[in-house]
């Protein structure tokens, strides 16, 4: 039985995630640990201890679990499922433990239904009630789709303010104020009133921007130090950045997928000629996306992922194809510890005025 | 109907070669393999595939490049899971897809194994004959004699290890740790063989074991694992490690389990000397036989020292 009072619980960044999922880990541990925002160290950290190898996330994340574990925290948390992401947990807990050590590692592999988690959860902490959890729960829930909504908002509009800096001000003192909200009904007076401020921003928005979508790998999509800001990048140019994978997304997939098993058919049925089958993981949405985009008039497409993901690379052959079929531009960028800023800044530049130019041959 | 059907010599082919072969011989259609893996075949493949994919991938598509004229179908099953609650590398599952896409206009005979939807492949490889012949007993009767050849095959090459591992002689004994496609492939595991053998070290394969005792055996040293080829390995490296001396790793870049299966093997296993050898595209054979020779010495050394 674990004793909640000294328990000191901590999991991996990834985007502002971490403010959404506090309350769930609060349940397990009577402190939360935040781990100290990435930064090149974490990075160097993770690099230092992982297999060579391996996809850029388990480094990430492991650089977070060595900060935590230096700041106190004596159980870590790891999610699974997928491609190699659900053999994470197990071999970061045997470096970590290797390195001397000691904590207690969660690991949640596979079990995205909130039944099963809520087991796992009663297993920590006997003393929680299933109300308890259900509420927290429907919290994380709701938090996690406000903080999406709101993102959403400020991805699409930030490269268009016409005072630098406003929308990152706000958005900032938005998740400080999530942080402290444990209402279902604070969560969603929240949502209104930042929606409210968010919409008497001043911006300055042509009738018809670029309007580019990024599609890819999970983690690196929704970890911006780990793509080095792409999207801001891309706002700052004037671009209108479209991204549709965020936690929220992806668990109406997996619940979708879980109850009614349609999802998967969709997709492949969406990417077809191109697809027969489920490429693994992530790797059929990406090429129903694209698709979709292309459809829809998309200007131009970046498919990030990184270094030696398998399912992207998998859809990577797809993709090549689609681009040819259709004469769209996608841009492929892969991230690993040491890729180097100013070389994607270069790519992305060339790609953002090809963009241009082709938009101004089509007007012609 | 006769067609000529192509099968690449890579990937799966060298774990399921016989249960294939035999199975579309017993349906009368005339097969063509791909030679061995050659310098041309990957220059081949490195071209067409993406840049990232594993060696592994870029030698099978190399292999389907030379095929692809010669015949009227390339075979091309696709494995998912073989197990509940396992699964094998994506790559097995998006083989299809990527070959579909890479090369325009080829004709793929192709079959799904995945035990939650199929609960036995039959299913898939009955309507892959019904490509080829419209008489069910044909069929039935290829599956049921492909099915017997590949388990004897299996069980000739157990006994065999078995009698290599029961004699125990003077020599060194070292445990080679890969996958099927890379330890038997010309170009990647058969010059690392070939050099030890010379050296006269006798060699222990982790592919050759009973596949129900390594599952079991591998939770030993991982729980979580969940790829079924490597619980397989991981299940052997368990099982022999006591009566060899050293293990060899051998991986090719970038595969995904590997990389994280052999990290966790080596942070597990503190009592043998280990080495692991990446393979890719650009090896140079100098540098290879120097390491091979110099983990040898080490065995040598390390072994006339528990001796004495």
């Amino acid at each position: 039985m674990i004793d909640t009072s000294v328990k000191k619980i901590s999991f991996p960044h990834m985007g502002n995630y971490f403010t959404a999922f506090e309350p769930l880990a609060r349940l397990v541990a009577g402190e939360v640990i935040e781990p100290p925002p990435i930064s090149k160290q974490t990075i160097e950290l993770g690099y230092k201890h992982s297999p060579e190898c391996v996809c850029v996330p388990f480094k990430y994340n492991l650089g977070n679990y060595i900060e935590a574990l230096e700041r106190g925290a004596n159980i870590l948390v790891q999610a699974g499922g997928g491609c190699r992401f659900g053999y994470y947990g197990e071999v970061q807990e045997t470096i970590l433990k290797k390195m001397g050590y000691k904590f207690e590692f969660l690991k949640l592999a596979n079990s995205y239904s909130p039944i099963t988690l809520a087991k796992d959860f009663r297993s920590l902490n006997p003393k929680l009630t299933y109300a308890k959890i259900f509420r927290t729960i429907v919290l994380t829930y709701l938090r996690l789709h406000c903080l999406d909504n709101l993102e959403d908002f400020v991805r699409k509009n930030i490269g268009f303010e016409k005072q630098k800096g406003e929308f990152e001000k706000i958005h900032k003192s938005f998740l400080q104020e999530l942080l402290k909200t444990n209402s279902w009904l604070g969560v969603h007076k929240l949502r209104k009133k930042y929606t409210k401020i968010f919409h008497t921003i001043p911006i300055d928005k042509p009738t018809k921007p670029l309007r580019v979508g990024i599609v890819g790998e999970l983690y690196v999509l929704m970890e911006p130090f780990s793509n080095f800001q792409i999207e801001k990048e891309l706002a700052k140019k004037g671009i209108e950045v479209h991204r549709f994978v965020t936690v929220s997304s992806i668990l109406h997939d997996c619940l979708d997928e879980i109850f009614f098993s349609r999802q998967l058919r969709k997709l492949i049925r969406e990417s077809w000629p191109y697809l027969k089958f489920h490429l693994g993981a992530h790797g059929t949405e990406s090429v129903a996306k694209t698709l979709e985009l292309i459809k829809d008039g998309f200007d131009g497409i970046i498919h990030i992922k990184p270094f030696g993901c398998m399912p992207e690379v998998n859809a990577m052959s797809a993709l090549h194809k689609i681009s040819k079929d259709y004469e769209f531009p996608i841009i492929y960028f892969s991230f690993d510890a040491q890729s180097s800023e100013t070389g994607i800044k270069t790519r992305l530049e060339a790609f953002y005025d090809m963009l241009t130019m082709k938009k101004r041959h089509d007007a012609k | 109907m006769k067609y000529k059907i192509g099968i690449p010599r890579a990937l799966l082919y060298h774990k399921y070669h016989f249960f294939w072969e035999e199975f579309l011989r017993s349906l009368g259609q005339e097969i063509v393999v791909s030679p061995e893996t050659n310098r041309e075949i990957i220059g081949h493949g490195v071209n067409l595939a993406v840049d990232e994919s594993c060696l592994s991938v870029k030698i099978y598509l190399g292999h389907v490049d030379y095929l692809k004229d010669k015949v009227d179908f390339v075979f091309i099953p696709r494995v998912v899971s073989l197990y509940k609650k396992e699964n094998l590398c994506v790559k097995f599952m998006a083989l299809n897809d990527i070959v579909r896409n890479t090369f325009d206009g080829l004709k793929i005979l192709d079959y799904t194994t995945h035990v939650p939807t199929f609960r036995y492949d039959s299913l898939g490889l009955f309507l892959v004959g019904w490509q080829l012949t419209h008489n069910p007993f044909l069929i039935l009767r290829a599956i049921k004699r492909a099915k017997k050849v590949q388990r004897d095959q299996q069980q000739k090459a157990l006994v065999e290890q078995e009698n290599r591992l029961k004699n125990r002689s003077d020599a060194l004994r070292i445990l080679i740790v890969a996958h099927p496609y890379t330890t038997y492939d010309a170009f990647l595991g058969t010059p690392i063989v070939n050099f030890l053998k010379k050296q006269e070290v006798e060699l222990v394969f982790a592919d050759v074991i009973k596949e129900e005792e390594a599952r079991g055996l591998s939770k030993k040293i991982s729980t979580d694992l969940y790829w079924t080829f490597n619980k397989e390995l991981v299940g052997a490296l368990e099982k022999y490690r006591k009566e060899v001396d050293g293990i060899i790793f051998i991986m090719t870049f970038p595969c995904g389990p590997d990389s994280l299966v052999i990290n966790l093997c080596q942070n597990k296993i503190n009592d043998l000397p280990i080495v692991v050898i990446t393979l890719d595209e650009l090896q140079g054979e100098a540098g290879l036989k120097t390491r091979l020779e110099s983990f040898v010495d080490i065995l040598k050394i390390r072994k006339g020292k528990k001796i004495q």
